[in-house]
């Protein structure tokens, strides 16, 4: 089981999620993925569909300001 | 059963065609199953070459190869500027980390959108499935799209 990072608080729509969409579907069952991101659409969009297809958000929390870190689980 | 976003691509505008991997890649990302139908000008952005090039059988539809082009010479559907203007917007969209039209054909490729070609109109300009990248995955009629894109949302760009 590993940690992995992505950065995408300088994509905008759809790169965000596309990015959190590849970067997922890399990993190994049970890998971590932490996922920097701004808040607004970002924000709402990777953590709701990251668990509508079937993977498990652990924690959303501010980093600091409008930045923020969703932890998901393969 | 995965939703569906079908779209028939028969622009082959800068701006048209932006919009259609923008939308396809991003319902791609969230799960849906992607068909991307590419007709008349819309077949440019899956040709191999993506600047100009005579292809075709006759010299008119040579001709008329060389004057479509491919991805990289889409004019944008207003003020185009004899292609000035597609240019400003890719150096627009990279200087606000804006995907380009050709990084949202990659993704598009990556998360295994379903590219289909136009039968009809590969025989009015004598294409052939050569001319074409080989991500595209079948030349299609009307029919075999139709049974494709039922049960879920068409879109015509």
């Amino acid at each position: 089981m590993a940690t992995y990072q992505l950065d995408i608080t300088k994509d905008h729509c759809p790169i965000t999620f596309v990015k959190t969409k590849i970067e997922l579907s890399r990993l190994s069952k049970g890998d971590i993925l932490e996922v920097l991101l701004l808040e607004g659409e970002p924000l709402e969009n990777v953590p709701r569909t990251s668990a509508e297809q079937g993977y498990t958000v652990l924690d959303v929390s501010q980093v600091e300001g409008a930045t923020y870190k969703v932890t998901i689980q393969k | 059963m995965a939703k569906k976003l079908s779209i028939i691509s028969f622009s082959g505008d800068f701006d048209k065609l932006t919009a259609v991997f923008t939308l396809a890649t991003g319902a791609a990302a969230v799960g849906y199953e992607v068909n991307i139908f590419f007709t008349f000008w819309g077949l440019d952005a899956i040709k191999e070459k993506q600047g100009r090039s005579f292809l075709g059988k006759s010299p008119l539809t040579k001709a008329f190869g060389f004057l479509m082009g491919g991805l990289k010479v889409a004019p944008v559907s207003r003020f185009n500027f004899w292609g000035i203007s597609p240019k400003i917007f890719r150096s627009l969209m990279r200087k606000n980390n804006v995907a380009t039209l050709e990084e949202l054909v990659e993704y598009a490729k990556v998360l295994g959108v379903n590219l289909y070609a136009c039968e009809m109109v590969m025989h009015i300009l004598g294409l052939k499935r050569e001319d074409f990248i080989p991500e595209v995955k079948d030349v299609l009629g009307v029919a075999t799209f139709l049974k494709l894109a039922d049960d879920g949302q068409t879109l015509f760009i």
